[in-house]
């Protein structure tokens, strides 16, 4: 993609660039770089030296068994946060599609969550949830359900889930409600006189148009729930009850800034890099072939 | 597609009354407990309709030092989170507006690398690299400052690319009408480029200014001192592990840290929509 | 006023030539179109003149000044686009004045010249609406009127008709000859639309594959068009074509085997050209060769035969004048004016 029309100009293209290629070289390539080259580094106690050593931080990494868990725990985590912020905002962006009275207030109601940062998100379900405290905990005690997630590891997991998937839930609507929104009606109309119905409608024509936005949206979901739910983690449960909710980014910042382990925590940062970029690439890829039809 | 026969059209109804409640309880309820006070929160059976506390535990939560912050109000914090997030706001359409520009509209040896650096920007999220950038921040000397704040978050592709779609749609002729009107390449940025640009102008503003005020890991990191810390952070800080928790205060702060993107996105909602449906295409 | 003259003017992108050096020069007050079919160069050659182009070889000079290195707004030249290219964000008013804004020319100043150009151009009670709010034909005016203001020594118009519709084409063709007439300002205009270019030009440039095929009054172009290319670019419906050669004696025989009252050098491979309405019905007895009429177009003003030459020969278009009562399936005698033919060299296309 290039113009036909341009300015001439020797100095003022790199003049305008500058400022951005500064900030991106200075806090973008060096740290990443250096996050490649502490990996490769094991440093003494006392921090005063440091020794290449190879593979052997990934080794380590790997051959820890909190590591694996971590992972475990992380698979869990997204791919819950993704089906619960994915299924209800499709049901929710199709039924806001169809009805006419109400339909900004609808949707703008459903926007609000999109403002809320990961961190608050978890502080409001956490006052909700809180044991002795939360209506909702209250709640459940008095139905005789035994709710503590300080104590208990998965009903911590199913409360960030919750919270994250929460937050997560305006961003699925508003996209899925803009990919409904340009399938064309005349599409759905023929179908009418072909003689689908409502559901076989949505089924046969609307999902398959449906599948770019579902698609982006996963990947932009398990991203979130990648990295984006550091906050909810952190003021909710802080990885806890005994690393039950530990998921792959909070282990970097724990072993990192709390552990000071940088050769550990570097490698682990590069394993992340090393996600993030497949799955981005994926998605570009898919993204290309869409813009080929 | 209203459905023509009058069965079940209140089904959409209820369901988006559902999600309406799913969506709004947890709010709702929070701002319950900002109106109480903390003994009425913890009595076992709070009510769900509003305490007469408001005015009390916001004014208290502005203007009281709080000891689980040092003794920092909360209105610091604000100006502090607002400072953040109009920073990286501004900052990051300014920057990307320029680079854009250069890239769509000059030709210049190291054009194509300029793009590509700034497009792998957007694989890495801050998140990744958070302990080395930490370091190279502080290496600056930009710990606890606003601008270890705000600068390092201000590199991103996604402006970038976006303003460069933008750009590729302005026809041809309109920068060649602007070149025998006179106008050379910082004339026509400011007198037709800007002006042209404002509905994007408005959208990013909305998403950036979401992103930068809902930061947690960067500025938990990057700040020593709660005068310096963000509202979202702060509010950690007060949910200590004993029993001792100011919830009505809790509960307050977290209704000031939601107000204001919350105000930025329904007021200018026309925009936002628009823009965060381009941007991420 | 000024003149404007191209001397051998060249343009090649990345040593691919597409202007083959272009002579021409074009008289104070002259307008002059530039005609020819899509990607011939005319829109190249005249942003070569706006400086929107590079000029690879040869000069081009407006008045006494050779400009190849000016920059498009020294030129004193002004330009109407084919998609108008007015600013979105400005009224009409500010897309008038935006150019003698950043000239440096006084708030009065400006104000007088819109308002001139916006009374020659009935914009007046448009001056405050944005480009949206207008109509295909009013934004061309606006177009035009953004030209005006600046008084300008050339105007160059880039397809400025293509964008609107049949009636309103033929409605802004007369505005724009009248205008030009009325300001007398020396005008380039660029169009693939020979009615157009007919209608509006002085001279007439037609360009071929970068070559000016011939450069000429419009009559003369239609009398005397001086290549094959040319004869058939010019005139509605297009010239007929017919094979031919010439005979020892140097008598023209069509294929067919009818003898034309012209004469070749001998032995050369002839194309004869003869327009529609040229040809005539001819009595039985005199005719030179019949027309196998397979289909009519009554228009009112005239008849189009469609039809070959002879049976199963080469199609040919005759075009008579009123309504003429020929039905499909007849032989028509035809005479061959001999005035009327055009003889080209069959192998370089060239007139004889």
């Amino acid at each position: 993609m290039q113009r036909r029309v341009v300015f001439d100009g020797k100095l003022l293209p790199y003049l305008l660039v500058a400022p951005q290629l500064a900030v991106t070289l200075v806090f973008f390539f060096w740290p990443a770089a250096e996050a490649v080259y502490f990996s490769t580094q094991r440093q003494d106690a006392f921090g005063l030296s440091t020794v290449f050593v190879g593979f052997e931080n990934f080794a380590a990494v790997f051959a820890d068994p909190g590591y694996l868990h971590s992972f475990q725990v992380t698979a869990i985590f997204s791919v819950a946060v993704t089906l619960l912020a994915m299924l209800p905002a499709l049901l929710l962006a199709v039924m806001a599609d169809r009805v006419v009275r109400f339909a900004s207030v609808y949707k703008t109601a459903l926007m609000l969550p999109y403002a809320v940062a990961p961190a608050i998100a978890g502080v409001l379900w956490l006052f909700l949830f809180a044991p002795g405290i939360g209506i909702v905990a209250n709640a459940l005690k008095w139905l005789g359900i035994d709710w503590n997630y300080l104590l208990n590891g998965n009903q911590a997991l199913l409360l960030v889930i919750v919270a994250a998937a929460w937050k997560q839930l305006s961003y699925n609507f508003l996209f899925f409600l803009a990919g409904l929104q340009a399938i064309p009606k005349s599409l759905l109309e023929a179908a009418s006189i072909d003689g689908a119905g409502g559901f076989l409608r949505f089924r046969t024509i609307v999902l398959p148009l449906l599948s770019p936005t579902t698609f982006f949206l996963f990947v932009v979901d398990v991203v979130y729930a990648f990295f984006e739910t550091f906050g909810v983690i952190h003021a909710v449960t802080g990885g806890g009850p005994s690393k039950a909710t530990e998921i792959l980014i909070y282990k970097v910042y724990y072993d990192g800034v709390v552990g000071l382990d940088l050769g550990g925590s570097s490698a682990q940062s590069v394993v992340l890099m090393i996600i993030v970029i497949a799955l981005t690439a994926v998605q570009f890829r898919y993204v290309e072939r869409r813009v080929h039809y | 597609m209203e459905s023509r026969s009058g069965h079940l059209s209140w089904l959409p109804h209820l369901i988006l009354v559902l999600g309406l409640a799913l969506v709004g309880f947890p709010i709702y309820v929070t701002f319950v407990g900002s109106t109480m006070t903390t003994p009425e929160i913890l009595s076992g059976h709070m009510s769900l309709i509003p305490g007469g506390h408001f005015v009390e535990n916001y004014l208290a939560a502005l203007t009281q030092g709080m000891p689980q912050l040092s003794g920092v109000p909360v209105a610091r914090l604000m100006l502090n989170s607002l400072i953040m997030a109009l920073s990286i706001a501004l900052g990051k359409m300014l920057i990307s507006f320029l680079s854009a520009y250069a890239i769509v509209f000059f030709r210049f040896p190291g054009r194509m690398v300029c793009f590509w650096m700034i497009f792998l920007t957007l694989m890495l999220p801050v998140e990744v690299r958070i302990v080395p950038t930490f370091q190279v921040t502080a290496n600056l000397g930009l710990i606890d400052t606003y601008g270890g704040l705000a600068i390092p978050l201000i590199a991103s592709a996604t402006a970038t690319l976006l303003f460069r779609q933008f750009f590729l749609t302005i026809p041809d002729e309109l920068i060649e009408a602007a070149r025998l009107d006179g106008a050379g390449p910082l004339r026509f940025l400011w007198d037709v480029l800007l002006p042209l640009s404002r509905t994007n102008l408005a959208a990013l503003f909305v998403i950036l200014f979401v992103y930068g005020w809902n930061q947690y890991l960067w500025p938990l990191l990057v700040t020593n001192t709660a005068s310096m810390t963000t509202l979202v952070v702060g509010i950690k800080s007060m949910l200590t592990v004993d029993a001792n928790t100011p919830w009505h205060l809790v509960m307050a702060m977290a209704i000031l840290a939601m107000a204001p993107p919350a105000a930025v996105v329904l007021l200018m909602q026309r925009w936002f929509v628009k823009g965060l449906v381009d941007a991420e295409k | 006023m000024a003149t404007v003259t191209l001397s051998a003017v060249t343009k090649s992108y990345a040593g691919n030539a597409v202007i083959h050096g272009i002579d021409c020069v074009i008289e104070d007050g002259e307008f002059v179109v530039i005609v020819g079919p899509s990607g011939c160069g005319k829109s190249t050659l005249l942003r070569m003149v706006a400086g929107l182009e590079a000029i690879t070889g040869g000069t081009i000079a407006i008045g006494d000044r050779v400009v190849n290195q000016v920059e498009p707004k020294d030129r004193d030249i002004a330009m109407v686009f084919q998609n108008y290219a007015l600013y979105p964000h400005m009224t009409v008013f500010q897309n008038m004045a935006y150019g003698l804004k950043i000239r440096g020319l006084s708030r009065d100043a400006i104000r007088a010249r819109v308002d001139k150009a916006a009374e020659i151009l009935q914009l007046g009670a448009l001056l405050e609406r944005t480009p949206r709010q207008l109509s295909g034909g009013q934004r061309q005016r606006v177009a035009m009127g953004r030209a005006i203001v600046r008084e300008p020594q050339v105007f160059l118009f880039d397809e400025p008709l293509s964008n609107l519709d049949a009636k309103l084409r033929v409605q802004m063709r007369v505005e724009i000859k009248r205008l030009q007439q009325r300001l007398g300002t020396t005008s380039i205009y660029v169009t693939h639309d020979q009615t157009e270019a007919m209608t509006l030009a002085d001279r007439l440039i037609v360009l071929n594959g970068g070559i000016a095929e011939q450069i000429g009054r419009p009559i003369e172009l239609y009398e005397r068009p001086a290549s094959l290319f040319v004869a058939g670019f010019i005139g509605s419906p297009a010239m007929n074509f017919l094979d031919g050669a010439a005979g020892d004696d140097g008598r023209v025989v069509l294929a067919g085997g009818t003898v034309l009252a012209a004469t070749a050098p001998a032995g050369s491979g002839v194309t004869v050209g003869i327009r529609p309405e040229h040809l005539v019905p001819a009595a039985e007895s005199e005719a030179a060769a019949h027309l196998h009429v397979d289909m009519v177009e009554l228009l009112g003003a005239d008849t189009i035969v469609y039809g070959t030459l002879g049976e199963g020969g080469p199609a040919l278009l005759l075009r008579l004048a009123g309504i003429a009562q020929i039905a499909a399936g007849t032989r028509l005698p035809l005479g061959f004016p001999p005035e009327q033919l055009h003889l080209f060299d069959r192998a370089t296309g060239k007139r004889l």
